[in-house]
């Protein structure tokens, strides 16, 4: 895996690790961003960790680019390859699947749509070959999901389940995006999760609806004081069914500024994960849901 | 600095789309959010300058049809970029001028007559909270400016106490005025996903006249009209999803061009959703990135290809002309 270098204009490198995701492009991208944000290059202004490259912004009157591409492939040599541990978080977000909101929407833009004659969930389950929505819900919250990017929008995270391959949730985008979704929504694109930051334009499939505010510039909540986005890449998701009455209760909570949401500290060996992904996944649920 | 001497400025009529922009926020591209700022960062520069103030106050970008307002206390503004001439109690003022308005006074705007974008700064800069290291509006996040979003009738703002004593009647010269064309050329660096372009389609791009779309924004100028662009047939890699223009969800730098289907090429501006799946051809260079704000729908581009040493030295032509406006309003 040898990655691709190019120029966006004169102030940004494009990195491409790999042109298919996997875990292991992400995690050399991760690799070597974390290794250029330690080395604090001056000219380096933005630092973007992406699904499976990476963006960095820079000031060319102060770096030249082929210095700063120069030092991208020595850090890609040094570190690339090298056994990743994550000192990161898991986190539990709770998730009404089937909600009437999303629910409206899609009604709203079946047209839009591949199968207009089913739900987003009834679609996503019959073409990843499960035999039901609840069967398609038990494995999108079953495994752990990894943030591999943040962006889009403000806070907006793309998740990459953590699961083989072949087990992997793959769902095309709507043939047309909308003009609306609902704040907080789960969606899904390709083989990516995201949960929508803020209401607008989309074109994931929607599956459900969080009560837990991910983006918020009045930092209203607990775990967004210290900064009004909430999620990082590299950030570990799982996510928990819940029903509507556990929904009201939250968003009340929410409401009232009480809510809070379960976070653990987590470190993450890709090596360990990889040897036994199932095994691994639950000792990261025991982390999750320890005391 | 003594508060009374701010000034209160009134909203009876927001415009088409006015906010509040400065230089723009540096930092949090990672988590989605984009620098904002002024399209047109020359000419907020010099409208700044002209009132006094430093170059990266906050004023209002007023885009195609202005605002109406009304001052309530004695100030210096001036208007850059587009040409929308500003008039005092019906009176026709000058562009590109340092202006006295009066206390109780109302401010209101011709029809644009080039351009798209006019920026209006008065005395001291816009005084709104600073997110995040700007006070620069970013729409969709809801943040910077008045209240995260764009002026509406009713809104009350405030300028700062000015900053120095400025000159009634100074004027920008031509030669530092933003360029309004309807028909410019852009020039690209070809690059990012370039390579997924078929060998026509890499060449008709930069062949072919391309008219601005009437989706023009602060996120993305949508360009048609040029012959539909053709990519590489290929398995799609895992992730990428099933149109040969998709590829896995990635980073998009400002000024990056995407072909979403191969159909209307997207050049993404300032307020910029910050990545997605679409493949990217190129992205054009920063000292250009002033002149797409001005065009309006319907205006016309040509995209030319250069490289990175062309590229830098356009890089250094536009400082250059930076430092000219400098000294010629310096105090």
């Amino acid at each position: 895996m040898s990655a691709r270098y190019t120029f966006g204009g004169d102030e940004f490198i494009f990195v491409e690790i790999s042109e298919d995701m996997s875990l292991d492009a992400f995690f050399k991208g991760t690799a070597i961003t974390r290794e250029l944000q330690r080395r604090n290059v001056a000219g380096v202004t933005e630092i973007c960790p992406a699904n499976a490259s990476y963006q960095v912004r820079y000031d060319p009157d102060v770096i030249v680019p082929d210095t700063l591409l120069a030092l991208l492939k020595e850090i890609e040599a040094e570190v690339g390859d090298a056994p990743l541990e994550l000192e990161t978080r898991i986190v539990e977000v709770p998730v009404l699947y089937n909600d009437p909101w999303t629910h409206e929407t899609l009604m709203r833009f079946r047209e839009r749509h591949q199968d207009p004659s089913s739900t987003d969930l009834e679609y996503a389950a019959r073409i990843n070959g499960l035999s039901s929505v609840e069967a398609f819900i038990a494995a999108h919250s079953g495994a752990p999901w990894f943030v591999s990017m943040v962006g889009f929008v403000a806070g907006l995270p793309f998740m990459f389940q953590m699961v083989e391959r072949s087990r992997q949730l793959e769902v095309p985008k709507y043939l047309r995006p909308r003009t609306d979704t609902p704040k907080l929504t789960v969606g899904h694109g390709g083989c990516f999760g995201c949960i929508y930051s803020v209401r607008g334009a989309g074109g994931y499939q929607m599956f459900g609806v969080t009560p837990a505010p991910i983006f918020d510039p009045e930092q209203r909540l607990s775990y967004l004081r210290d900064f009004m986005v909430f999620f990082r890449p590299g950030d570990i998701v799982k996510f928990k069914p819940i029903d509507r009455e556990t929904y009201d209760r939250n968003i009340a909570e929410v409401e009232a500024g009480t809510f809070a949401l379960r976070v653990k500290p987590v470190e993450f060996v890709l090596s360990e994960f990889k040897r036994d992904p199932d095994a691994y996944n639950r000792s990261l649920a025991e982390v999750l849901n320890a005391d | 600095m003594p508060t009374d001497t701010a000034c209160l400025i009134e909203v009876v009529k927001p415009g088409l789309a006015t906010s509040v922009q400065d230089t723009g926020r540096q930092g949090y591209y990672y988590v989605g959010i984009p620098p904002s700022g002024a399209l047109d960062q020359f000419s907020l520069r010099a409208a700044n300058l002209l009132v006094g103030n430093n170059e990266d106050a906050a004023a209002l970008e007023c885009t195609l049809l202005g605002p109406q307002l009304v001052f309530h206390t004695d100030t210096l503004i001036a208007v850059t970029g587009a040409e929308m001439t500003p008039k005092i109690d019906g009176v026709t003022q000058s562009c590109n001028v340092a202006l006295r308005i009066k206390a109780g006074s109302t401010l209101t705007f011709d029809h644009v007559k080039a351009g798209a974008r006019a920026c209006l700064a008065v005395a001291g800069g816009i005084d709104v909270p600073v997110v995040l290291g700007s006070r620069s509006t970013y729409t969709l996040g809801a943040i910077g400016g008045l209240h995260g979003r764009r002026l509406q009738k009713g809104d009350r703002l405030t300028s700062h106490a000015p900053f120095r004593q400025a000159k009634e009647g100074r004027e920008l010269r031509v030669d530092l005025r933003t360029p309004l064309a309807k028909e410019i050329q852009l020039r690209v660096l070809p690059g990012l996903y370039h390579h997924r372009l078929t060998d026509e389609s890499a060449r008709t791009f930069f062949e072919d006249t391309w008219v601005v779309a009437p989706e023009a924004d602060r996120i993305g100028y949508r360009y048609k009209q040029g012959r539909a662009l053709q990519f590489r047939e290929r398995v799609q890699p895992f992730g990428a999803g099933a149109d040969p223009s998709n590829i896995v969800d990635a980073c998009y730098p400002i000024g990056s061009i995407q072909v979403p289907g191969g159909l209307e090429p997207i050049i993404l501006h300032r307020d910029a959703v910050s990545g997605g799946g679409y493949a990217t051809i190129g992205t054009v260079i920063s000292a250009d990135m002033d002149l797409i704000g001005q065009m309006q729908p319907n205006h016309r581009a040509r995209f030319v290809a250069v490289s990175m040493e062309q590229t830098l030295a356009a890089r250094r032509v536009a400082h250059e002309r930076l430092a000219r406006l400098r000294e010629a309003l310096s105090y």
